[in-house]
């Protein structure tokens, strides 16, 4: 008799510790937010998304004994279209935290929603600075590479190698805008020179005319300030006004393995780039690159690493804090140490920002492939401190 | 060095020649829209796709057939015409007696459809065709370097505008399809099988599309979203220029090509839409448009 009532006081207690560790609606829900439609449906888009699953599967399903759900919508790039349906997903949809966020202006425009609602995002896809500096939020985190990193990695080993003088080439919008102030300030500050810029719209189909000018300008290098498809064409028809030809080189600022993939080894070939994971770099990294294979039928870049890295982080720190509410979460998710294939010893600043080493990457050329997405060789790896900018000077009113 | 408004002339006459081979592409497309329009009566949202099928058929002809650039440039607008007539045939033509909005929506959603498909078996990053080896290369031609194939570009569609053209204006086909356009009932009177002829003039259109989709191919990364991102463009091409009129397509498509290179040059985040503020105008001082026949 006394041991069966010691036994249910036990399990009361236990299940008491349970309930007082438990999810606030029965169920953890994060939403995948990102462009599954267009330009930059291939750099993060719905392969994304299986990277969620792939990481709550892989933690179990569950957090705190309650089911973990992923959700996805398509923003279509546009920044109003996004903050709608966060403000429904925060609002009627029990959704705890919004993640991937691909596109800058569309980024800001949903932590600016996160922030006001008092809710966690981490953004993956976006690169702006200005998320963990002007705009930072105490529960907004940004997880994957950002313009600094790239300004600093690819801007950086072309100014090393002899590119003083350069062009740029601009996406007309927030990202656009910061990736070229920041690669241009890095040039300045390694005495080079800007000798002219030029801005597209967002999904320009023909470069020619940009490059003509770029041409014309006689800079040594051209740098890139756009992504996805864009810096694809911008690429392939340099090569056919015989701009590398000429001499003159391209800085590809925001160019990932999706994209080396779209435009194939031939035209890509030699181009230096920055990302912050490459699957073919050790066995922890090509495991999880299998594995993503076989469910998507491509090589996973660094948005998709990190997404997983960022979604496996948000449970672990839901784990940690004992429940899912904001402030704890938060918390948790700034105290804990990043160490996975995605981000080794990476660490998370008071703005928000996760630091953690870059590759400085070069593609490979066609006959160095040895097989299927066999596409780059690891030049350098920059360490994070380098890479991402100092808090202290972002600034982002959190540090002080 | 001389000035044109500012810019070096060099300069000014590359963006010249840019803006010529970029209104190569909206001269062609909007051809056969302004054919369909003009003959069908049907506004044809689905030629964006009917070009990006144009590009596909040459990359996958090239994939898995090994049939390569010349040979691509014929079968592509054929194997895309054929798929023309079948949705004409089978889908299209029961629209007809209706208000043409229907006609508008039906191609509308067979573009979405069709983009959606590729998007989702080749992705939106599109892949790679390469420059046929004859034409690859370019050369200096003082103000600046011009890839031969572009060259090509502008010559073919200079070719293929013209011999439209004289197809419909000059040729006896010609006439009975424009006869059949005036009054079909009459046509049909003297024996002449007007639906089979509307068939032939959607394929027609749904071909022009394809050969510039094939033409574009070695441009531009072959990508699903190539044809949504071009189509509105050209809508605007054939709504400046007329609506239905041929010439007024093919002039207008060069006209607005070099309109807009120059916007590149002086200011190139307008680029986007100086096309839709010239539009805009041209609705205001003609609303038939430059070469359209009021109603």
């Amino acid at each position: 008799m006394r041991k069966t009532i010691l036994a249910s006081l036990m399990a009361l207690l236990a299940s008491g510790t349970a309930f007082a560790q438990s999810a606030s609606d029965g169920k953890v829900k994060i939403g995948i937010l990102n462009d599954q439609s267009g330009v930059y449906a291939d750099f993060g888009g719905k392969s994304s998304v299986e990277a969620a699953k792939m990481a709550v599967e892989d933690f179990g399903g569950k957090v705190l004994g309650v089911p973990v759900e992923i959700v996805d919508a398509d923003h279509q790039n546009k920044p109003d279209v996004a903050s709608n349906i966060a403000r429904q997903w925060y609002d009627t949809q029990q959704v705890d935290a919004i993640m991937e966020l691909t596109t800058s202006s569309v980024a800001l425009a949903v932590q600016a929603v996160a922030k006001e609602k008092k809710k966690i995002d981490i953004v993956t896809g976006a690169a702006t600075t200005d998320l963990t500096g002007k705009a930072c939020s105490p529960y907004g985190f940004h997880w994957a590479y950002d313009t600094h990193a790239l300004a600093v990695g690819t801007g950086g080993a072309l100014v090393k190698q002899g590119g003083d003088t350069w062009f740029f080439l601009t996406a007309d919008y927030a990202f656009g805008y910061s990736l070229e102030q920041q690669t241009g300030d890095f040039v300045k500050a390694n005495n080079g020179k800007i000798v002219g810029s030029v801005r597209h719209p967002l999904s320009s189909q023909d470069f020619s005319s940009f490059l003509l000018q770029a041409q014309s300008s006689g800079a040594k290098v051209i740098g890139l300030a756009n992504a996805g498809l864009d810096t694809a064409n911008a690429i392939k028809q340099a090569a056919e006004f015989g701009i590398t030809a000429g001499g003159q080189r391209l800085a590809a600022l925001l160019f990932t393995l999706a994209e080396v993939h779209g435009l194939g080894l031939q035209a890509a070939q030699g181009l230096t780039l920055t990302e912050g994971y490459y699957w073919n770099l050790d066995d922890k990294s090509r495991d999880f690159a299998k594995k993503f294979f076989a469910r998507t039928k491509k090589m996973p870049n660094m948005i998709h690493t990190g997404t997983y890295s960022a979604v496996m982080q948000y449970l672990k720190a839901i784990q940690k804090a004992g429940t899912d509410e904001t402030e704890a979460v938060a918390k948790a998710l700034h105290e804990m140490p990043v160490d996975d294939f995605f981000a080794r010893g990476g660490t998370v600043a008071k703005n928000g920002r996760m630091i953690h080493d870059m590759y400085l990457l070069q593609v490979k050329k066609p006959a160095e492939s040895k097989e299927p997405w066999d596409y780059f060789n690891v030049l350098a790896t920059i360490p994070g401190k380098d890479a991402y900018m100092d808090p202290a000077k972002s600034g982002c009113d959190l540090v002080k | 060095m001389t000035m044109i408004f500012g810019i070096p002339l060099q300069a000014f006459l590359g963006q010249l020649l840019i803006g010529l081979i970029n209104g190569s592409f909206y001269a062609l497309l909007s051809l056969g829209l302004a054919v369909i329009f003009g003959l069908l009566r049907v506004i044809n949202f689905a030629h964006g796709a009917q070009y990006m099928l144009g590009a596909f058929a040459a990359m996958l002809m090239l994939d898995y057939l090994g049939i390569n650039y010349w040979f691509a440039l014929i079968l592509g607008p054929i194997v895309v015409g054929l798929f023309g007539a079948v949705i004409e045939r089978t889908m299209l033509s029961r629209l007809y007696k209706l208000d043409p909005l229907y006609g508008l929506l039906f191609t509308f959603g067979l573009a979405l459809t069709i983009e959606g498909t590729f998007r989702y078996l080749y992705g939106s990053s599109g892949q790679p065709y390469a420059v046929p080896p004859q034409l690859a290369g370019g050369t200096n031609l003082g103000f600046m370097f011009l890839p031969i194939y572009r060259g090509w570009v502008v010559v073919v569609s200079l070719i293929a505008c013209i011999g439209t053209w004289l197809l419909i204006e000059k040729t006896k086909l010609g006439s009975y399809l424009r006869a059949a356009t005036e009054n079909a009932t009459l046509v049909q009177v003297f024996g002449v099988n007007v639906p089979l002829l509307l068939t032939l003039t959607y394929a027609i259109g749904a071909g022009l599309a394809a050969f510039a989709g094939v033409l574009a191919a070695p441009v531009y990364q072959v990508s699903p979203l190539m044809g949504s991102n071009i189509i509105i463009v050209v809508f605007a091409v054939v709504v400046v220029g007329g609506m239905g009129s041929i010439m007024g397509a093919i002039v207008t498509g060069y006209m607005l090509g070099i309109a807009e290179g120059l916007t590149k040059v002086f200011y190139p985040e307008a680029s986007s839409i100086v096309i839709f503020v010239i539009m805009a105008i041209v609705l205001l001082i003609r609303p038939a448009g430059l070469f359209g026949r009021d109603a």
